[in-house]
């Protein structure tokens, strides 16, 4: 092995973690797991944070290309190589960020197989850390697979009453996508006799200086990659797994999936559809375009009318997501920066929205709007702050979801008026279903007596709402610090796509 | 750093602090302590920028005016050139506008301390009230778009806020989302503004910017865009090769082929229509009445509504190089202030009636905008903002007094009980309707409103351009309809026998001190603002006082045209206010049955009038049920089509196959390991076999 180790590490630590609690449950039974997991899952999720911070530390933002790389031979022309830009790091923190919250919050609301969820969730952050990290397509493939194990376990496991339902839809979907995706893989890896990701991306034979995939060809490998990313991401109309998952998932599996998981969906579109495939990326611009408009306008629209709280957040999802895909679709610098920006600020948005959902549904185990109502009366601390957030879910400037918006917006009306006047309609229903939810919730009367004696929020959801609280407005405030960190990485992707 | 700087830093942060921390200590800080800060830092802020903007009126200013300065606080963004600071610019426009804000929010706190004195959530309310003024002095002292637009959805988040501040009420809560979205659909075309502007200004290759005299090329900063506009520079829009001078850039926007600048104007100024609640989207206005009457005083009236004559102002840069954006605005400006004058003749309820009147008045601000009046735009919103909130919080003495009594058929005869109200109330009517003696050069005798009002009336009448005359025609009409529905205001609810029941009337009384005060301080501003400040914003001065903040192109002469008009157009306002007065006489004093059973009989004309010309009746049908439908249809369409073609289809061609549900359940898992593997397994198969290659 040579290079850095600091992203194994990183990748690594958790699941160390969760063979530790594996390790116990063997030897020591259900009990003893399940009360030695609590510490080892907080410990081991924090420890990665900190490493991946030293890895931040470590890391020159204003260099282009992978740094930190990590590299191991393997088979075939598969490597073990792992390394990170600025678009990869900054959701490598986005996740080993979170994952310790969504960790806090699930030792006091999981109760059943409190182990076990604890050995999913840690797998499941080694797995998502490694997607990010991942330069090479196999190990890529890996990771990205591998993570819908953990989470169709944890939605199908810990999930509600329709948990069945729901974690066969998600299999369904993304089987579709993985095989599509797979069959591309096997594809490329035999053509150009390697999966090295850096030597794909720049789309030329190393030995004979040809064109690695003539444009007929990437068209069918561009279809393939993005049947898998439009799922992921997700994008109309593959989406409709996406609302069951959420409402069957567990609060904080409800946060990985949207604050982690959709992202994917991004990140490979910038990674291998630009890159690898800018003819066909250009070629089916219109297409995504008119996608992202319609996940925009008609999401919003079914979020209007839903009377499940985690149903409405998950239709703002898709939404939301509609603008990742209409700036890094509009092949230019505030297009991309906005759909990298929009991506880690969503993350914290509708993490923090979820966690909100979760605060009001472990107390009242119901997700009804129609149940609450008045909330601000008993849980004035809590109204606060779920304002906050609703106000950063519909692009309030001064929270990170302006940013986002509006740059995806500015760079979608470069490459075509219609999509960024389609995708401003979206910020009007944004705000109507958003602040009529809030309505119906949080404000008027009391008067449903199961919600008399009801608590505001404890000190540990005061901590995990308040981080997301400042987060979400320190990077309105100050978006730099993530510019900064994407910028380069971002003028890559442009270089490699032709713009 | 100067003091002036410091000052203005002071000035814009105070309020924003006194937010955060009466937001969030309200328990510790308890009412009293809440309110005690709050008030006492906007107060600070207020006397302040009352320094900065004498200084900037009365101070030398050399010969070529007042020139802006810019403090840097931070950079936000930096993406191309989509660059902007969080910044405060001093000019005089954005200088004019802190006065304008900070004292009136400043009175408002105080007034608000006796308003609001039952209030169990009076710590909120302040933290709301100073949190407002933050955001509008981050919109008037802005440097660019983008912290302008910071600003404006700010203001709109404190105004839902604070309508929807008695959060219990139904309709408090409707208000508010109503026009939280209403200026969205606003925003929309604000957004889209920028959009453009940002698409067109990008710089050409090879020019060198500085010598336009722009420092930093950003698209979206003031300093280089009205450089850019006013020099005529050329730029590359995107997608463009050649450098092209910004006046002839044509672009398409959706399915027009259209002029860039036209574009942005018309697109802003969109955005200007929701905020400052003009034609078509003016719905949101009235019903922001459901808010404490303090709030409206502030926001409604003096303040938020006024942001959009402010950008247009802001940007007379780009409104002298549009002809179809600037007739726009003359248009839409004139109607609306000719509509919301009908409007207000029907309406009962006490703040009703003067938020019609805001609303009309801002249609005044907007036509002489457009004409190219700037000066004489920001003059009337400098002067109405005093003597519209006396008005406002006049009413809320009044309702204050009434028990919540908002109705005026349920009042009259309140002189002799709330003579101090009455008094205020009357010096706020006489500022409006514009009394004063006209025709006289050089002897300013009259109200605020009849010197802004009049420069506006004889400013369009001036004008050359080809919607001035419909601007003065309405604008003439108005000024009758505003006498009338003022006055009509005054009798029903002062004067008479009283229609109120006995223990209201007997109770009725003058406000406390603490808000007494205030409306004398607004009185004082009512009579002054005017004759005061004449010659510096309107007349000999002007030039000198607005410096490089107001531009206006070459042709335009209308500031120096309006001295020239005939004496009956100068006499006109005056006659105007006069015959108001009269006919308000005959109906509401003389014969007070008359309107009476007119509204009672009904007829088409009074029901179009009190239901507001039905445009919420239309918009409900066309935009809230619409939406709804087409949700519940797409809802359908999820559940139906796609997930029937996709997920459920297969399942139940599985269902079949598998012969029943439970085989189904048993297995995902597996299913799933098995394909994973099964992938891993081909996957390296293929890799083996072509290994040699």
């Amino acid at each position: 092995m040579t290079g850095s180790m600091i992203l194994t590490v990183t990748i690594f630590l958790p699941m160390v973690g969760a063979l530790l609690i594996l390790a116990l449950r063997i030897v020591g039974g259900a009990a003893l797991a399940a009360s030695a997991s609590k510490p080892i899952a907080i410990l081991s999720s924090v420890a990665t944070l900190v490493v991946s911070l030293i890895a931040l530390s470590q890391f020159d933002a204003s260099k282009a290309g992978y740094q930190l790389v990590d590299f191991a031979p393997w088979f075939g022309g598969s490597s073990y190589k792992l390394g990170v830009d600025g678009l990869a790091i900054s959701l490598v923190i986005l996740t080993t960020a979170l994952m310790p919250l969504c960790i806090l919050q699930s030792i006091k609301s999981i109760e059943d197989r409190i182990g076990e969820y604890l050995i999913a969730f840690l797998l499941l952050e080694t797995l998502m850390i490694g997607v990010f990290c991942a330069m090479d397509l196999v190990l890529f493939y890996v990771f990205f697979e591998g993570g819908l194990i953990p989470m169709f376990l944890i939605i199908g496991v810990w999930g509600g009453k329709n948990k069945l339902y729901a974690a066969f839809k998600f299999f369904l979907y993304t089987l579709l996508g993985s095989l599509l995706l797979l069959a591309a893989l096997v594809y490329m890896s035999i053509v150009a006799g390697t999966t090295d990701i850096p030597t794909l991306q720049e789309g030329i034979n190393p030995q004979t200086g040809a064109l690695l995939f003539p444009p007929e060809v990437q068209t069918w490998l561009w279809l393939a990659f993005f049947a898998s990313f439009a799922v992921k991401l997700p994008m109309w109309p593959v989406h409709t797994w996406l609302p069951d998952a959420h409402v069957e998932a567990p609060t904080a599996g409800s946060v990985v999936l949207a604050a982690v998981l959709l992202k994917m969906g991004g990140y490979g579109f910038l990674r291998f559809s630009l890159p690898m495939f800018p003819e066909a990326s250009h070629l089916f611009q219109p297409l995504m375009f008119g996608l992202s408009v319609i996940a925009i306008v008609y999401a919003s629209l079914v979020a209007f009318r839903q009377t499940d709280i985690k149903k409405l957040v998950a239709y703002s999802s898709v939404a939301h997501m509609g603008f990742v895909t209409l700036g890094i679709f509009s092949f230019n610098e505030a297009g991309i920066q906005g759909a990298i920006f929009q991506m880690i600020s969503h993350g914290i948005i509708s993490g923090a929205l979820f966690f909100s959902v979760g605060v009001i549904y472990d107390r009242m185990h119901t997700r009804e709007i129609a149940f609450y109502g008045g909330l601000v009366h008993r849980m004035p601390v809590y109204a606060a702050l779920f304002m906050l957030f609703s106000m950063a879910n519909v692009g309030l400037p001064g929270t990170s979801g302006f940013v986002g918006e509006i740059l995806t917006m500015v760079g979608g009306f470069q490459a075509s008026t219609w999509a960024a006047a389609g995708a401003a309609l979206g910020v009007i229903l944004s705000a109507v279903y958003m602040l009529t939810l809030y309505r119906r919730t949080v404000f008027g009367e009391m008067t449903n007596e199961k919600l008399f004696d009801i608590n505001d929020l404890t000190g540990l959801e005061f901590f995990i709402l308040g981080l997301l609280a400042i987060s979400a407005l320190g990077l309105g405030v100050f978006p730099s610090m993530i510019f900064d960190l994407t910028k380069a990485s971002a003028m890559e992707v442009l270089r490699m796509v032709g713009q | 750093m100067t003091f002036q700087d410091i000052a203005a830093i002071f000035i814009v942060l105070a309020p924003g602090l006194a937010a955060v921390i009466a937001g969030l200590g309200q328990r510790v800080l308890g009412d009293k302590g809440s309110m005690a800060l709050t008030t006492t830092l906007v107060v600070s802020a207020a006397a302040l920028a009352g320094y900065l903007f004498f200084d900037q009126v009365f101070g030398s200013h050399g010969e070529a005016g007042n020139h802006a300065h810019t403090i840097i606080l931070s950079r936000w963004f930096n993406v191309g050139t989509f660059i902007a600071d969080w910044a405060i610019r001093l000019d005089s426009l954005s200088v004019t506008m802190l006065f304008v804000v900070t004292s009136v929010s400043a009175l408002v706190h105080i007034y608000s301390i006796g308003y609001m004195h039952e209030d169990p959530h009076r710590a909120r309310f302040f933290a709301y009230l100073s949190l407002f003024t933050f955001a509008m002095l981050m919109l008037v002292t802005a440097d660019n778009f983008l912290q302008l637009f910071f600003g404006w959805e700010g203001v709109g988040l404190a105004s839902y806020l604070l309508i929807g501040f008695w959060y219990k009420k139904p309709s408090a809560n409707d208000a508010a989302i109503k026009a939280f979205v209403v200026n969205r659909v606003g925003d929309f075309g604000f957004a889209l503004g920028i959009m453009a502007l940002v698409f067109m200004i990008q710089p050409a290759a090879g020019v060198d910017y500085s010598k336009f005299h722009i420092a930093e090329f950003s698209s979206i900063k003031f300093d280089t865009v009205f450089a850019v506009i006013a020099q005529n520079a050329p730029v590359t829009p995107v997608g463009m090769i050649d450098a092209i001078p910004i006046q002839d850039v044509t672009f398409d926007f959706l399915w027009l082929h259209v002029w860039g600048l036209e574009a942005a104007g018309v697109l802003l100024f969109i955005g200007a229509m929701g905020k400052s609640a003009q034609f078509f989207l003016h719905t949101w206005l009235p019903d922001a009445m459901e808010g404490p009457t303090p709030v409206s005083a502030l926001i409604h009236a003096a303040t938020m509504v006024t942001a959009g004559v402010f950008l247009v102002c802001r940007c007379s840069y780009l409104y002298e190089h549009t002809v179809v954006a600037a007739n726009m605005i003359t248009i839409i400006g004139a109607v609306t202030c000719f509509f919301a004058a009908t409007v207000g003749l029907a309406q009962n309820d006490i703040k009703r009636v003067v938020a019609y009147s805001t609303c009309s008045q801002l249609g005044y601000m907007f036509f002489a905008a457009g004409l190219g009046a700037y000066q004489a735009s920001m003059f009337h919103l400098f002067t109405h903002a005093f003597f519209k909130a006396l008005l406002f919080l006049s009413a809320g003495a009044v309702i204050h007094g009434m028990h919540h009594e908002q109705d005026m058929r349920n009042m009259g005869g309140l002189r002799k009980k709330m003579p101090l109200t009455w008094a205020m109330m009357l010096i706020g009517t006489l500022a409006l309707t514009g009394v004063g003696i006209p025709g006289i050069e050089g002897l300013n005798l009259g109200f605020a409103g009849f010197f802004s009002k009049d420069a506006i009336i004889e400013s369009s009448f001036a004008s050359h351009d080809a919607f001035a005359p419909l601007a003065f025609w309405l604008s003439i009409g108005a000024a009758f309809l505003t006498s009338f529905y003022s006055w009509r205001l005054m009798f029903m609810t002062f004067e008479g026998k009283t229609r109120a029941d006995h223990h209201t009337y007997d109770h009725a009384h003058d406000p406390p001190m603490v808000m007494a005060v205030p409306l004398l301080l607004l009185a004082v501003g009512a009579v002054l603002a005017g004759g005061v400040f004449y010659n510096a914003m309107v007349d000999h001065h002007q030039a000198a006082f607005w410096g490089d903040a107001i531009f206006t192109g070459a042709g335009n002469e209308v500031l120096h045209a309006r001295h020239e008009v005939p004496m009956w157009v100068k006499l006109a306002p005056a006659i105007c206010w006069v015959s108001g007065l009269f006919f308000a006489i005959i109906f509401y004093l003389v014969f007070p049955s008359v309107p009476r059973r007119m509204a009672r009989n009904g007829g088409p004309m009074h029901s179009f009038l009190s239901h507001k010309w039905y445009f919420d009746e239309i918009y409900h049908f066309i935009f809230v049920k619409g939406a709804a439908g087409l949700g519940d249809l797409l809802w359908k369409a999820d559940k139906k089509i796609i997930d029937g073609v996709g997920p459920d289809g297969v399942t139940s061609v599985a269902r079949v196959g598998a012969g029943g549900l439970s085989k189904l359940h048993t297995g995902y898992i597996f299913h799933y390991a098995f394909v994973i593997l099964l992938s891993a397994v081909i996957f390296v198969a293929f890799v083996l076999l072509n290994q040699g290659r």
